[in-house]
């Protein structure tokens, strides 16, 4: 017994000392301490109140206002737990405190937003407290915050409560902000930004149709008013009213609304207002489509769309279709909120513009209505499916692919492109053209894909619309677009014994693309790839074969990998289809015959090897493990050990060993290996991985060609950054490391072992392996090598870039987001260390590496970090490397921006090197260096006005530089150093 | 030169309130040749138009271009024989600020081009009142030192050239 009155005493004393602590103190801590125990049950709200008994009643304001504060807070934390009895008690103390001293009031004003959270407040309370705040509070003279808060009770309250007799007031007492005019004051600790005012004064304002008798007028005026904030404001305010509001609310207003809105999209003084009374407009119309009708009641939306139309058709009929565009805008915004509204413009709009493209004859103007129709065309498709009977548009079916024929029959190259866009839209409708529209459609395309030089852009549209179609009608494309295609390619070829002509190779070329192009459905593919391939076998086994011609079908192979992608089925058939194939002819092309013409070697040139590597990576990304781990079960094999089996053609008269005693060329193919496994997903066990993996070292040290050995490297680089960490991974990299240690001792191989660490390394630093950092260190440490120092300075470069053909993400390697960041931080310390012990011969080795490291990094990253390196920037600024001046003066400038006072000790150094390298031979470095000579003006003009008259003279001579952008930048610097300490600036 | 003048006009009502307004031309595009650093790129009519057409109105928020007082077409240049001749248009044929707008661009290409260019900034004619005493002032190297001496002018032509914020 005693025992547990005990406990019920301990914790209300202790309750007690934290009210005490919080009432006098000014620290906050004990107020979360007390919810804490309310929440968890350890004390009750009622039990707060008792322990506050005497400070609430104390004479001194602050004390009171502090009591409140405390209880105000709990409630914010606790309101949920609240009883229906106790939110009555609550509120109606809250209420009897309004009348207490204005230091209390916002601590009052908190406490009853917390109870207006409440789910159990009594309906009538919500009234009873909002006429207790507009009694006895001038809510205008609040502060900011304190206003925030009235509102936030009064959207509180209109979430769930009827608000009754007070509608006006409260629209009253809410809408005299309205618009919403506001600047905040300079270090105002609230950080209230205008926007949040203008956002949460217009969720007031639209919370409730109740208001909307109030609010239209209001809105109509300012939008008629002249200030632009306003007219924006209202048109935003109106557009949220629409999403509560219903025809009741709206419809004496229609008329005035529409007239508003019309007057502001014709009179356009501003695209914003503009596009805020379209979508105004919108909202109406989808306001007025979402009602729902009483038995008698007219259909307002009905009426609504007649006035639009009835105000807007004549002015698409005008002969100098003056206001053509604002019509068509206003008509597609209203017919773009619903199905029945989209009918209801539609129906009336399509067969008058029709009609006006037949009375214009000029290309210019049928332009434009086509424009206006594919517009129209569009909603139609986004409405049009929505459970008809009919199929959308097929009334109009006839006369619009006639119109569409003709669009895409005339000479302008504008019009082809609207045409093109018209009938992908009119094709995208399901069941709407028939087999012989497409027929047609596809005559027109192929027409168009051929076309001269100069309309290349209308050729493009219409590969691209092939592409979209044809993944509708797959058939008619294979039996109409891709044999004429074939015989194209074919028919071009014949040629080439009379006349090997530039137009028959740009034709085969167009020819290629059109063929990529069209391959977007998997039956196409099927038809499509192997007349590639095909043609791949045959050009570089021609006479008169060129490298450009066969990186020409390797692009199309590329696209055609690339849009396989999506389609696991698809995937494999292009992977099983075109690998294999792409391996045999570089394989072929690898032999040691001495029959084999010259041309057969063209696939081991580096560019065309480069293109075969893109294909055969894209064709391998997106295989599911399973056939990635069949068909790495016979890839590694054909390069281990020479087992060609699966290759399309695989009788060779000499064994292919690229990693043992083999000539040169097999060696090149690695790069073909190193496009495969490399582009495998991750979870793919790679057979023989530790013979693979010491054959590529061997090979990157090797004493032959660089390419090879470069390609082993990224290889073993891009395997390894896939690789589980563990023991085995942990064996690699200590191999790897002795090779290039071993290597980079004075020899032959020194080259090739600074290549392979400088692959290593990227492949550890972007998986953030721990071991990134050693390696880092070790290539700083060679750039005050003598002779790899300029190499090592320019590797950075590699590390920080994205590649195109390994370590890419596409090929699925381990990349950390933020790699770039981490390694400035890592690295940079040592880099301006280096960069000061070094002897002056190799210090420019240092700045580039910086430099690289710099201009991979976005500015804001840097800004915080470049004042550390200022002394060596200044530095940087005599440096002779154009790489080194580009970057220094791309970090200063922001510097100077941003802290002038630091910047201006350093006055007399920063104008002569600016100057100096206003007089660089690189452009980029001239026009750096002015905006840098610009930015020196926002420094204190006292400091500058000595130089005043010397930046002046200087800059009289960029003003005649050769490039035009140059002299833009001397303009702009010496206009501003006129204007320096000048009276009137 | 145009010191009393130019004061009524500042302080006082604005001779022209409801000036037409004219839209404003874009960035002029960067072509591949100006990106090469080899291929000169010679001073043509659209960059000295860029060089006049942002001057502030010295009465309107707005600039020249805006209000139609310079036009590309009024600009001629001769890089070859570095000679500059541009009309201006007042926007009212009694326009008070004419001198003060001729100054403006006069000072403008003055601190923007070479030395070795010769600069002829003219009323479009037919388009002021006293067309011939203003052309006369601009053309008067002497007279536009002066002008440039004295601290008010400067201080107004100074607000005509700076960027618009």
């Amino acid at each position: 017994m005693a025992a547990a009155a005990e406990e019920a005493l301990a914790p209300a004393g202790a309750l007690g000392g934290l009210v005490r602590d919080f009432v006098a103190g000014h620290q906050d801590g004990p107020a979360a301490e007390v919810a804490a125990d309310v929440k968890s049950g350890r004390c009750t709200v009622l039990q707060v109140v008792e322990a506050l008994g005497s400070c609430l009643e104390n004479p001194e304001p602050r004390t009171r206002g502090r009591g409140i504060q405390l209880l105000s807070q709990v409630l914010l934390q606790c309101h949920p737990l609240l009883l229906e009895k106790e939110v009555v008690h609550l509120t109606l103390f809250y209420e009897n405190q309004l009348k207490d001293h204005h230091l209390v009031i916002p601590s009052v004003l908190q406490g009853l937003r917390a109870l207006s959270m409440s789910d159990v407040l009594p309906p009538g309370l919500a009234v009873s407290v909002l006429k207790a705040i507009f009694q006895e509070v001038h809510v205008q003279s609040l502060t900011q915050m304190d206003r925030h808060t009235v509102y936030s009770i009064i959207t509180n309250f209109m979430r769930t409560r009827e608000e009754g007799p007070f509608v006006e007031e409260l629209f009253e007492v809410t809408s005299c902000y309205f618009p919403v005019d506001f600047t905040p004051p300079p270090n105002d600790p609230h950080g209230i930004q205008r926007e949040d005012l203008i956002l949460s004064l217009r969720a007031v304002l639209a919370s409730t149709p109740r208001f909307a008798e109030f609010l239209l007028p209001l809105l109509l005026e300012k939008v008629d008013s002249e200030m632009l904030s306003a007219k924006l404001d209202s048109l935003q305010t109106l557009n949220a009213c629409c999403a509560v509001y219903g025809q009741k609310e709206l419809k004496d207003y229609l008329p005035s609304l529409w007239t508003s809105i019309r007057r502001e999209v014709f009179q356009t003084s501003s695209e914003r207002v503009e596009a805020e009374g379209l979508a105004a407009l919108h909202s109406l119309s989808a306001c007025l489509s979402r009602s729902v009708l009483e038995a008698d009641a007219e259909d307002l939306l009905d009426s609504f769309l007649s006035s639009i139309l009835e105000d807007c058709r004549h002015h698409l009929c005008e002969p100098d279709m003056k206001l053509v565009w604002p019509s068509a805008k206003l008509l597609q915004a209203a017919a773009g909120a619903s199905a029945r509204a989209c009918d209801r413009v539609t129906s009336t709009v399509i067969p008058l513009l029709l009609e006006q493209f037949n009375r214009h004859s000029q290309s210019s103007q049928r332009r434009t209505i086509l424009e206006m129709l594919l517009g129209f065309l569009k909603l139609q498709q986004k409405w049009g499916n929505e459970d008809k009977d009919e199929i959308p548009l097929s009334s109009f079916k006839t006369p619009l692919c006639s119109l569409v024929s003709l669009a895409l029959a005339d000479p302008s190259t504008q019009l082809q492109l609207v045409g093109i866009r018209a009938l992908t839209v009119l094709g995208a409708q399901p069941g709407l053209l028939s087999t012989q529209d497409l027929e047609l459609a596809i005559d027109h395309l192929y027409r168009l894909s051929f076309l001269e030089e100069e309309s290349q852009s209308c050729s493009l549209a219409a590969m691209e619309a092939s592409g979209t179609l044809a993944t509708l009608y797959p058939t008619v494309f294979i039996s109409h677009l891709v044999p004429r295609l074939a015989e194209e390619l074919h028919t071009g070829d014949t040629e080439l014994a009379s006349g090997e002509g530039p137009s028959y190779q740009a034709r085969r070329l167009r020819c290629l693309q059109a063929l990529s192009a069209v391959s977007t459905h998997a039956s196409i593919v099927r038809e499509t790839l192997p007349m590639l391939l095909q043609y791949l076998r045959h050009v570089h086994r021609g006479k008169n074969a060129n490298s450009n011609e066969v990186i020409a079908v390797c692009r199309s192979l590329h696209l055609v990998a690339g849009q396989c992608q999506q389609e696991p089925e698809s995937c494999w058939y292009f992977h099983q289809t075109a690998v294999p194939c792409l391996l045999a002819l570089a394989v072929q092309a690898s032999m040691p015959d001495k029959d084999l013409p010259n041309p057969g070697k063209l696939l081991l040139e580096e560019e065309v090897l480069a293109a075969m590597v893109s294909v055969i990576s894209t064709a391998s990304t997106h295989l599911s493990p399973e056939l990635a781990a069949q068909s790495v079960a016979l890839v590694v094999p054909l390069f281990l050990d020479g087992d060609v089996s699966f290759l399309s053609e695989n009788s060779f008269p000499s064994k292919f060993l690229p990693f043992q005693n083999s000539s040169s060329e097999q060696k090149r193919l690695v790069a073909l290996l190193m496009a495969f496994v490399c582009s495998l997903p991750k979870n793919v066990e790679i057979p023989q991985l530790d013979r693979l993996m010491q054959e590529l070292l061997t090979l990157s040290c090797h004493h032959d060609r660089l390419f090879s050995c470069t390609a082993a490297a990224k290889c073993f680089a891009g395997l390894l950054n896939k690789h589980p960490a563990g023991q085995q991974l942990d064996e690699f990299l200590q191999k790897a490391m002795e090779k290039v240690e071993t290597g980079l001792s004075p020899g032959p191989y020194r080259s090739q072992a600074f290549t392979l660490l400088l692959w290593v390394t990227k492949a550890l630093v972007l998986r953030y392996h721990p071991l990134s950092s050693c390696l880092t260190e070790r290539l700083m440490g060679l750039l005050s090598d003598a002779e790899l120092g300029p190499a090592a300075a320019d590797g950075f470069s590699l590390l920080m870039a994205d590649c195109p053909d390994v370590l890419h993400r596409a090929g699925h390697a381990e990349i950390r987001i933020m790699f770039r960041q981490r390694f400035f931080t890592d690295s940079v310390p040592a880099l301006v260390q280096g960069f000061h012990a070094a002897p002056q011969n190799v210090k420019p080795n240092y700045l580039k590496g910086l430099s690289h490291v710099l201009n991979s990094l976005p500015k804001p990253v840097l800004l915080p970090e470049l004042p550390t390196l200022l002394s060596l920037l200044l530095e940087a600024l005599s440096c002779t490397d154009s790489v080194v001046q580009l970057s220094t003066l791309s970090c200063l400038q922001p510097l100077l921006l941003d802290a002038p006072q630091v910047m201006s000790l350093h006055i007399d150094t920063l104008v002569t090197k600016f100057l100096n390298l206003s007089c660089s031979p690189s452009m980029a470095v001239r026009i750096a260096a002015l905006q840098c000579i610009h930015a020196l003006t926002r420094l204190p003009t006292p400091v500058l006005l000595p130089y005043k008259m010397q930046v002046i003279r200087a800059l009289a001579k960029p003003l005649d530089d050769k490039k035009r952008l140059v002299r833009r930048e001397a303009v702009t610097a010496r206009g501003a150093w006129f204007l320096l300490g000048s009276p009137g600036s | 030169m145009v010191g009393a003048s130019s004061g009524a006009g500042l302080g006082g009502l604005l001779e022209n309130a409801n000036p037409l307004i004219y839209q404003r031309s874009g960035e002029r595009p960067i072509t591949a040749g100006e990106e090469d650093d080899q291929v000169p790129d010679s001073i043509d009519d659209r960059e000295i138009f860029d060089l006049i057409r942002s001057i502030n109105d010295p009465e309107h928020p707005l600039t020249l271009e805006e209000l139609n007082v310079v036009e590309q077409v009024r600009v001629k240049v001769n890089d070859k024989e570095s000679t500059v001749a541009v009309e201006f248009t007042p926007t009212i044929p009694h326009c008070s600020m004419a001198t003060l707008i001729g100054l403006s661009i006069k000072v403008k290409l003055i601190r923007s081009l070479p030395e070795r260019f010769k600069m002829d900034v003219h009323i479009t004619p037919g388009t002021h009142a006293s067309e011939h005493a203003v052309n006369k002032q601009l053309a008067d190297k002497e007279r536009v030192a002066a002008a440039l001496e004295n601290s008010h002018l400067l201080e107004v032509v100074n607000q005509c050239l700076s960027a618009r914020s």
